[in-house]
């Protein structure tokens, strides 16, 4: 609990004019693919759960943090692997008008 | 002993801060088509380092942690894996709830775990409760999103009397319950505020129904971020205050972006659907007009013939799972030398991009696909423009009749072409509830059923021909 609220504060500030400047211009067939990218970057909250489960004594907050850690592992691998699901897509039809066999050789 | 656990402290930030780069990186990789693989796996390697590098913090209950990481890790993936491209939005909005869920269990621990609740300063009860109260809100909403887009309940907007005011209601008992735990923190009436949260994120998402869904999840999406951000600053944790941040603000950038695509403003979207509603039951309560249908013979026909086809595919499609089928039918087409393109609306399908996401999986050449703005001046050359499974998209109203909902949306001007044929299931007017005018057009012709069922009727007709 040493650290200190402003220094918090200021890098909340700054994150919020890194984010809302990084992705000023994005074409629509992205939108899909960076609302998935970005909802499994906040799966960070894994660390989060895994901090407190570390913490945790008694039954209460073992069970309250293991679901914790469960629930944002879901989050990271589930948001990571549907995203490139979802941009594997937009790879293979960039070589998919060459020739049919290339993208049966890419899976 | 005291160097060697600062240096151990010093690593663990630097490598958040690594971390914290690499999620800067994915972002803006995310933001162009060529670099967006890339930018997601560097995303994942941020994610790598700062979770490895926690483990060296001098972790206690390793069997459990490593536990429930492990059945996540065997659950995810194969869900992620496995699930039809055309479920993935509601694979989004479930991925976002649990990480909301997290956020929420951080905050409320972090307060439980303290021996003596008054101890913590004023803000630190700010932002355990401001975790606890967006998270529930987004895993609440997320799963509402969810049952919506899998219909398990109905897609439409869900409304009630009073609704506004019941939600006013819920929300200023929160904020009230906030400022007492505030002053006297307690256990017990954060937990009532938990479950207010819970309610208020069902009650909020309700209302909100068909293409405007995606949005919502999109807007959750950025909740969940600020949540982390929350438990960040709870926690006293940098990474997460970055993290959940950029996702946040980029969340909410992106929101407006997509609502911005369908020509409305978020507030709109988000308390709009009274008004909506009732102009659907006004305008359809009305007298029963004629259309004309036809048969997939003589609309094969007209296909095989003409020089043109623009096919304009929308939710219908990734509803049946026709994209394969569209496909084989522009084959044909093009077989027999008609020159054949799509034309996506940037909302076409279930998400914004979902369309492109469809159409690449069924092999459908890349520069077949033409945005919006692409493809709205080639429809005045075009014979036959083929609307599968699209309503709102195509709805004239949206730039004829001021006082439509939609008033405003950009729409392909699929009116501008020779002759328009819509593969409908039923005259049911489409999410936003409004009667499209062009379906009664004296050159448009429908052919009802099942999209999936009629293209292969189609394509069986034009290779008989």
């Amino acid at each position: 609990m040493n650290i200190d609220i402003i220094g918090l504060l200021t890098v909340f500030i700054l994150a919020v004019f890194v984010g809302y400047e990084v992705i000023s211009k994005v074409p629509s067939t992205l939108h899909t693919p960076l609302m998935s990218g970005t909802n499994a970057i906040h799966g960070i909250i894994l660390i989060g759960t895994i901090i407190i489960l570390s913490d945790s004594h008694g039954p209460v907050q073992i069970v309250l943090g293991t679901i914790a850690v469960f629930l944002a592992t879901l989050n990271v691998v589930g948001g990571f692997v549907v995203t490139d699901r979802m941009l594997e897509m937009f790879s293979t039809k960039k070589s998919q008008p060459k020739s049919k066999s290339s993208s049966e050789e890419g899976k | 002993m005291l160097a060697v656990q600062f240096t151990i402290e010093t690593a663990i930030r630097v490598a958040y801060l690594i971390a914290a780069v690499c999620f800067i990186l994915a972002l803006k990789g995310l933001t162009s088509p060529k670099s967006a693989r890339r930018g997601n796996i560097i995303g994942a390697i941020g994610m790598l380092i700062a979770v490895g590098m926690t483990f060296t913090h001098g972790i206690h209950n390793t069997i459990y942690i490593i536990a429930a990481i492990v059945i996540g890790v065997v659950i995810g993936i194969p869900a992620a894996r496995l699930v039809k491209m055309t479920a993935m939005p509601q694979m989004v909005a479930i991925f976002n709830g649990v990480g909301g869920g997290a956020a929420a269990l951080v905050s409320y621990s972090e307060f439980i775990h303290s021996p003596d609740p008054h101890s913590f300063a004023i803000y630190q009860i700010v932002e355990v409760l401001l975790g606890v109260i967006v998270g529930c809100v987004s895993i609440a909403g997320s799963a509402i999103a969810f049952g919506k887009l899998q219909e398990l309940m109905t897609g439409r907007p869900i409304t009630y009397p009073f609704q506004q005011v019941i939600n006013g209601v819920v929300a200023a008992a929160i904020v009230i319950l906030a400022f007492v735990v505030v002053f006297s923190p307690s256990v017990s009436i954060l937990l009532i505020i938990t479950i207010l949260a819970l309610i208020f994120g069902v009650a909020f998402v309700l209302p909100i129904g068909g293409a405007d869904v995606p949005v919502l999840i999109s807007l959750l999406n950025s909740f969940t971020g600020l949540a982390v951000a929350a438990s960040g600053f709870a926690i006293d944790n940098t990474l997460l205050v970055v993290a959940g941040t950029l996702v946040g603000a980029s969340g909410t950038l992106l929101t407006q972006m997509m609502s911005k695509a369908m020509g409305r403003s978020l507030p709109n979207i988000l308390f709009s659907a009274f008004g909506s509603v009732v102009t659907a039951a006004s305008e359809t309560g009305g007298e029963v007009r004629p259309v004309r249908s036809s048969t997939p013979d003589d609309l094969a026909v007209l296909l095989a013939y003409a020089r043109k086809v623009v096919i304009v595919p929308g939710y219908g499609l990734a509803v049946a799972q026709a994209q394969h089928t569209i496909r084989e039918l522009s084959d044909e087409l093009k077989k027999r030398g008609v020159e054949v393109f799509y034309a996506i609306h940037p909302v076409a399908g279930r998400m914004p991009g979902h369309m492109n996401v469809l159409l690449a999986e069924a092999n459908v050449p890349y520069d077949e696909l033409k945005e919006m703005d692409e493809a709205n001046p080639e429809f005045s050359t075009t014979d036959v423009a083929l609307v599968v499974g699209a309503n709102d998209v195509v709805n004239p109203a949206a730039h004829d009749s001021p006082g439509s909902p939609i008033y405003g949306m950009p729409i392909l001007h699929v009116d501008d072409a020779n002759a328009v044929i819509f593969l409908k299931r039923s005259m049911r007017p489409g999410f936003a509830g409004i009667e499209n005018e062009l379906l009664y057009n004296s050159k448009t012709t429908l052919l009802f059923g099942d999209a999936k069922d009629s293209l292969t009727k189609l394509v069986a007709a034009v290779k008989s021909l």
